[in-house]
């Protein structure tokens, strides 16, 4: 932790990464799908507790490099993954690292709701389960409460957590899965277009969560909603065709960016 | 392109032509269809038809109910109750008695011995078991069933000659004429020749028409050789010649008697499900190819799943993807297509030659069925596997569930079902299996009930072709009898897999 802390930071660097401790920092990454170069030559600091958010046209690697934080594309035969990346100054991709520690220390929610097709509390209570998280019952009820609790969703299913999470609406579907992914204490949520199939309000909803959940975790968010990014994320990265155009404070990157490809994206003349 | 055409651009709609022609390929293609559709319903609907019309009469047997007087002297002399020497009891002596009593007309050796052929051979058993069920008959008189044989069990069918039968109308009389007899009849219907007059407890088979009167020759004898008046006497006509039917016109007067008696009745022959194959066709049931599938089946169903489901989910989640498992992939496919009676040589020479294993036994024949089923299993399950949505793993993974966890927790309960429904139509797919069990020696007559998986036995498609060979009437529609069973095993197992995929059938 107090390297992390004392990890130097270029002047230059954001507001957001001198005011909070660096969480996640990736250096030269590159991501292959078989022949296909999908990120190229990436470098970032992502801070602890703040909302960074992912942004840029369809198929620019945004997907990609979230799935790198937590090695989500070992799943993907062809993938192959170059460059350093590192949680707390710890190498992610070293071998004696162990992937499903990992995975468990890092949330991830997805695009589209994938709730398990079991009970509400089945599905909170799965990943405190395998982790013995929880040494009896009651502690487990506990978790799953307080984070259905955390996601926003404790009192619209607290009468029917026996029901299955698949009968829930879109919107519910996509808190229980936050709550899933926050029982198991996570340091680093990852969030893949979590609002892409919701509602306006639905949308607002998880967006006040995810200003909540700020104070305890470091969130990543690919969204391709430019008022989403401005309204939740205080750090904003710009993705286009496999590079990192630029990355800065939100405020900065709405207001005054400095590459022509970023303006041109955010004045919505392309993507 | 011309001006004229830039000018008036074809609009949708203008073309009416072209819009008839696609209704009429739709209508043309729509008939196609149903057409063909009840052309697979006319075939089917034949041979459920065809099976049904031969086999179900093997559900039933016909039976004498004969009173007969337990005799405590003939059974257990000792009055021992102890089932071992009842056993040993003469129940054939009282049986064939009590029958002899009912025709005391017939007095020749030759005729009794025809006449005691109508019994079944194994007439006694029925007697016997029933006697040992319930000791306390003995000394009593009791009602006993006896079991006719195939031929005259076949008759009173119908199915070896349609009867039919005309009441006498004036007063007949008979006369002697040398060899045959003269009969004269002051009614007015006459009979034909070869038709059958009985009267007075007597037949006499028409042979020629003279006149008003007939010459006929005696069937049996009459007790008396008065006069028989109007509605004492009928006339008895076989559609069939006697020449062609396994029963001549004696037999059938005497089943008829007992038929019109209320002796010789028809019931459902449970004996068809409890008893194992016989070379007497009325004795003969599926009890031994019932049990020698099931046994065979078991051995198959223990072996398959988990090797087969255990090999799909290696193959579909954890086999590196490399060249070699690729040409196992293959491999298997390829198996599913070879010919099933490949994998009957290659278990006799495996599993007989080399292991030693015993022949015909439901072992041997449950181990070639596993190899038969495993890839269609293994087949059907990794299609299940690869049926659940890919974001339900990843859900697993993204919470810390390790691969195997994701798989084991989620994935393959998900896929369950599915897996279920493949193997049931595997299962189906073996019980239906013949030629792979011929080759390790599971054809052959064997009587005794397979209780034990190395217990000689055969299976109830072999029992199917082992029947059908065989030159009786009878066994002829005990091999449409087994077929229906069979069939309806195989229905219910479908149905069973329907039913999984329905009830199971999830929405993600
Ligand atoms: N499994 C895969 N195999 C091969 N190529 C892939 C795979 N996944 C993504 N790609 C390619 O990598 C590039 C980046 O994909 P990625 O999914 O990261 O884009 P994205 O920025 O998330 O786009 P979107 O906003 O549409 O989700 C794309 O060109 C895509 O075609
Ligand atoms: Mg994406």
């Amino acid at each position: 932790m107090d390297a992390m802390i004392k990890t130097p930071v270029a002047p230059s660097a954001p507001r957001i990464a001198r005011e909070k401790p660096l969480k996640i920092k990736a250096r030269n990454v590159d991501v292959y799908y078989g022949d296909k170069h999908a990120i190229n030559d990436l470098s970032i600091d992502i801070p602890d507790s703040a909302v960074s958010a992912f942004i840029g046209p369809s198929g620019c690697g945004k997907s990609t490099f979230l799935r790198s934080i937590n090695r989500m594309n070992d799943t993907i035969p062809s993938c192959r993954i170059t460059g350093n990346v590192e949680i707390d100054g710890r190498d992610i991709y070293d071998k004696t690292l162990d992937v499903v520690q990992l995975r468990a220390r890092i949330g991830m929610v997805f695009q589209k709701p994938n709730p398990f097709p079991k009970s509400i509390y089945e599905n909170v209570a799965y990943g405190p389960k395998i982790h013995g998280l929880a040494k009896n019952k009651a502690e487990l009820e506990e978790i799953v409460v307080t984070s259905l609790k955390k996601a926003g969703l404790f009192e619209e299913v607290k009468d029917r957590l026996d029901h299955s999470g698949t009968s829930l609406s879109g919107g519910q579907q996509q808190r229980l899965c936050i709550a899933r992914a926050i029982a198991v204490n996570p340091e680093v949520i990852l969030m893949d277009e979590p609002c892409s199939a919701l509602d306006p309000i639905a949308t607002a909803r998880i967006e006040e969560l995810i200003d909540e959940l700020r104070q305890n975790f470091c969130i990543v968010i690919v969204t391709h909603s430019m008022q989403q990014a401005a309204r939740v994320s205080q750090l904003t990265a710009f993705f286009h065709l496999g590079n990192l155009v630029e990355v800065g404070d939100t405020d900065d990157i709405f207001t005054s960016p400095r590459d022509k490809r970023t303006q041109d994206y955010i004045t919505g003349r392309f993507g | 392109m011309t001006d004229t055409a830039i000018a008036t651009p074809r609009r949708i709609g203008d073309n009416d032509a072209l819009v008839a022609r696609r209704y009429r390929a739709e209508r043309r293609f729509k008939f196609y269809g149903i057409a063909a559709i009840a052309v697979t319903a006319v075939f089917l609907m034949l041979l459920f038809a065809d099976v049904l019309v031969k086999g179900l009469p093997a559900f039933t047997e016909h039976r004498l109910t004969l009173p007969i007087k337990v005799d405590q002297a003939a059974i257990d002399p000792q009055n021992s109750k102890d089932p071992k020497i009842i056993r040993t009891g003469d129940f054939d002596s009282p049986i064939r008695r009590a029958f002899r009593d009912l025709f005391p007309e017939v007095t020749t050796r030759g005729d009794r011995k025809k006449l005691m052929g109508l019994l079944s051979s194994g007439a006694a058993d029925d007697f016997r078991a029933m006697v040992m069920r319930d000791p306390a008959l003995i000394g009593q008189d009791a009602k006993v069933p006896v079991l006719l044989s195939d031929d005259a069990d076949q008759y009173l069918k119908g199915r070896q000659t349609g009867v039919e039968k005309f009441p006498g109308q004036g007063t007949m009389t008979v006369t002697p004429e040398g060899e045959q007899f003269k009969l004269t009849s002051d009614g007015v219907a006459l009979p034909s020749p070869g038709d059958i007059i009985r009267m007075n407890g007597g037949a006499f088979r028409v042979l020629s028409l003279s006149n008003a009167a007939l010459l006929a020759e005696q069937v049996m004898a009459p007790k008396t050789p008065a006069p028989a008046a109007s509605g004492a006497w009928d006339i008895v006509r076989f559609t069939v010649p006697e020449n062609n039917r396994r029963i001549d016109d004696q037999e059938a007067l005497w089943l008829e008697h007992l038929k019109e008696q209320g002796i010789a009745e028809s019931n459902i022959a449970w004996r068809f499900f409890t008893s194992g194959d016989s070379r007497e066709p009325e004795l003969a049931g599926i009890r031994g190819a019932l049990m020698g599938s099931i046994l065979t089946l078991l051995v198959t169903l223990f072996l398959c799943l988990p090797i087969g489901v255990a090999a799909a989910i290696y193959l579909e989640e954890f086999a590196p993807k490399n060249r070699f498992t690729q040409i196992i992939e293959l491999n298997i496919n390829n198996l599913a297509a070879v010919p099933s009676i490949v994998f009957g040589l290659l278990g006799l020479a495996m599993f007989l030659n080399f292991f030693g294993l015993p022949r015909s036994a439901p072992l041997v024949g449950g181990l070639v069925l596993a190899l038969l089923v495993l890839p269609t299993i293994i087949i059907a399950s990794r299609a299940a596997l690869r049926a659940v949505p890919p974001s339900i793993k990843e859900a697993a993974l993204g919470v810390g569930a390790s691969h195997q966890q994701a798989v084991f927790h989620h994935v393959l309960p998900l896929a369950m079902p599915g897996i279920m429904t493949g193997t049931i139509i595997g299962m189906a797919h073996a019980l239906g299996e013949t030629a792979p069990l011929l080759m390790i020696g599971m054809v052959a007559f064997i009587v005794d009930i397979p209780t034990g998986f190395t217990d000689a036995a055969t299976a109830l498609p072999i029992q199917i072709y082992l029947w059908s060979d065989l030159p009786e009437i009878a066994f002829q529609s005990k091999t449409a009898g087994a077929i229906i069973v069979l069939l309806a095993f195989l229905f219910v197992m479908n149905a069973a897999a329907i039913m999984l995929r329905k009830r199971f059938e999830r929405r993600w």
